[in-house]
């Protein structure tokens, strides 16, 4: 009987943590979408910003956090896919694997500003680069490397070795076993990470902010080498300068919408594209 | 027996893992298109020792080994020997089923891809191996459906199927059998006695009746060590040695 009640009990105190995660995320999504909504439109999405960004729309913005989001994902899914390869599969277990991991992790655990610095010092000045889409890109990826490596660390781990045995017994090369039968069954999981990735990606103000951002830029960026305008910086730029405020806070609000409602559409892309291939290998 | 043609001969076999030895002073030989089995307690070594001959163990961390084995004159064991030509001859069955989570027909073609086999003659081996390994009638319908949804005893069946494409001369079976049902085990033995027309065949079991049911020679191991290793009609009624008389009587094991 006692046993019953503690049951219950617990039951419902697990029940109430997700009914408080499941608030806050509501209203966050409430409170963004109420105030963002309003301002929504199709030349919001396609107009440049007029009037010192207290009208207009802010496509550049939009474009800008598309590019950086690509860049460090085409800079970092092969990298840290990669290095977690080489972690997981070729390197025995040993010394060298664990401080490789050790440093890994470490890189995860590093605010995400000493990164902006460590782009303006590194890619802006040392390699010359700029400010530009490209050493935001970089300065992105770089932020982004350890997740992705640790998620595909642990995408190939669980992988079981009897794959590995049977490919190997038909007289397959370690290679030719990581590429054809090991990594399809990875892929899923490594996908996950990268999706997680995209959405860090698009979101993260302090490594763009010496690296790639201009609080306004005329046009559109042409190349790789030109300084860019992007959603979280142009929130951050909003809210702290300008000279009419009372305007521009609604712009603030529509830009959080609509980098919320992009990170959703290329995950939901990605996940679109990991099911498709799920299935072909399923 | 005379003509008894050797295909494998194993002298002197040390294996070491770490500080441990696994494997002491085995010698053995495979007879050509025989059956070979062994039998003995768990951790006697039986597996690690087949797992040499397709150079299967050499993958694992700070193992060592010392002795030779002859693959038609070859040694599989020198550091020189191609382990992926090796692989190719001396084909392995293991003790869990282990499709790949590919379609049937692609697990099949999957080892014939890696041996540059031409595109068009794969559909004709994948239906000859499926067939050998009598899997073609409950599977030709649906041949691009995954391999995962195949029961556990169909599924070894395919790893046999796998196994047999890409025209091994050896086989190793490693305990093909601990994870199927009784029908699924009497099917994977039919199929054994078989395809030892074709092949040579190596058995690791625990089952000494499947052992007696399949084998021709039988190999008896205990700790490590080969103890007996006869005709398998000899030994399952006349054991010459006193530990596996008293291991098939089931005194200990």
């Amino acid at each position: 009987m006692k046993n019953k009640i503690i049951q219950q009990v617990s039951f419902l105190l697990i029940g109430a943590c997700i009914l408080i995660t499941l608030f806050f995320l509501a209203s966050l999504i409430y409170f963004i979408a109420k105030n963002g909504l309003p301002v929504l439109s199709w030349s919001f999405l396609t107009q440049p910003p007029k009037d010192a960004m207290s009208s207009g729309g802010v496509a550049p913005a939009i474009i800008g956090t598309f590019y950086l989001t690509l860049g460090a994902i085409i800079i970092a899914a092969p990298l840290g896919l990669a290095c977690a390869i080489y972690l997981q599969e070729y390197c025995q277990k040993g010394t060298v694997a664990s401080i490789i991991k050790i440093g890994v992790n470490n890189l995860a655990g590093v605010p995400s500003v000493v990164f902006g610095l460590f782009g303006l010092t590194f890619f802006v000045k040392f390699l010359g680069f700029g400010i530009s889409i490209l050493s935001g890109a970089l300065t992105l990826a770089i932020l982004i490397l350890p997740s992705i490596i640790s998620a595909s660390c642990e995408a190939l781990n669980a992988v079981p070795n009897s794959i590995r045995e049977a490919s190997l017994a038909l007289g397959a090369t370690q290679f030719q076993t990581i590429r054809k039968a090991v990594l399809p069954c990875a892929f899923g999981a490594v996908m996950t990470g990268i999706i997680l990735s995209i959405a860090r990606a698009a979101g993260e103000t302090a490594p763009i902010l010496f690296t790639a951002a201009a609080f306004y830029k005329r046009g559109y960026p042409d190349s790789i080498f030109s300084e860019t305008m992007a959603l979280p910086y142009h929130i951050y730029a909003l809210m702290t300068e300008g000279t009419n405020p009372a305007k521009q806070e609604p712009i603030a609000y529509g830009c959080a919408l609509i980098l919320m409602l992009m990170v959703f559409i290329i995950s939901l892309a990605a996940i679109f594209l990991r099911n498709k291939y799920r299935r072909k290998n399923g | 027996m005379d003509d008894n043609k050797i295909k494998i001969e194993a002298k002197n076999i040390n294996f070491y893992y770490g500080q441990m030895q696994i494997l002491k002073n085995l010698s053995v030989n495979f007879y050509e298109n025989q059956v070979t089995a062994f039998i003995g307690p768990s951790g006697c070594g039986k597996s690690t020792f087949i797992r040499l001959l397709n150079k299967m163990n050499e993958l694992a961390p700070n193992s060592s080994v010392s002795g030779e084995i002859y693959l038609d004159g070859e040694n599989i064991l020198d550091k020189k020997t191609n382990a992926v030509k090796i692989r190719r001859k001396v084909g392995m069955v293991f003790q869990k089923p282990n499709p790949f989570s590919k379609t049937i027909f692609q697990n099949i073609s999957y080892g014939l891809q890696l041996c540059k086999t031409p595109k068009k003659l794969i559909p004709e081996i994948v239906e000859e191996s499926l067939k050998h390994a009598a899997l073609w009638n409950e599977v030709k319908d649906r041949l691009h459906k995954s391999a995962l949804e195949l029961s556990g005893g169909q599924q070894q069946r395919l790893c046999i199927a796998r196994c047999l494409a890409i025209k091994p001369e050896v086989i190793l079976f490693d305990e093909p059998c601990a994870s199927l049902d009784p029908i699924s085990t009497s099917k994977i033995e039919e199929l054994v006695l078989k395809l030892k027309k074709y092949y040579t065949i190596a058995i690791v079991t625990h089952n000494m009746q499947q052992a007696a049911r399949v084998s021709d020679q039988t190999a008896f191991m205990y700790l490590g060590e080969l103890i007996e290793f006869s005709p398998t009609k000899e030994m399952f009624v006349v054991p010459k040695e006193k530990k596996t008389q008293e291991y098939l009587s089931g005194r200990f094991g």
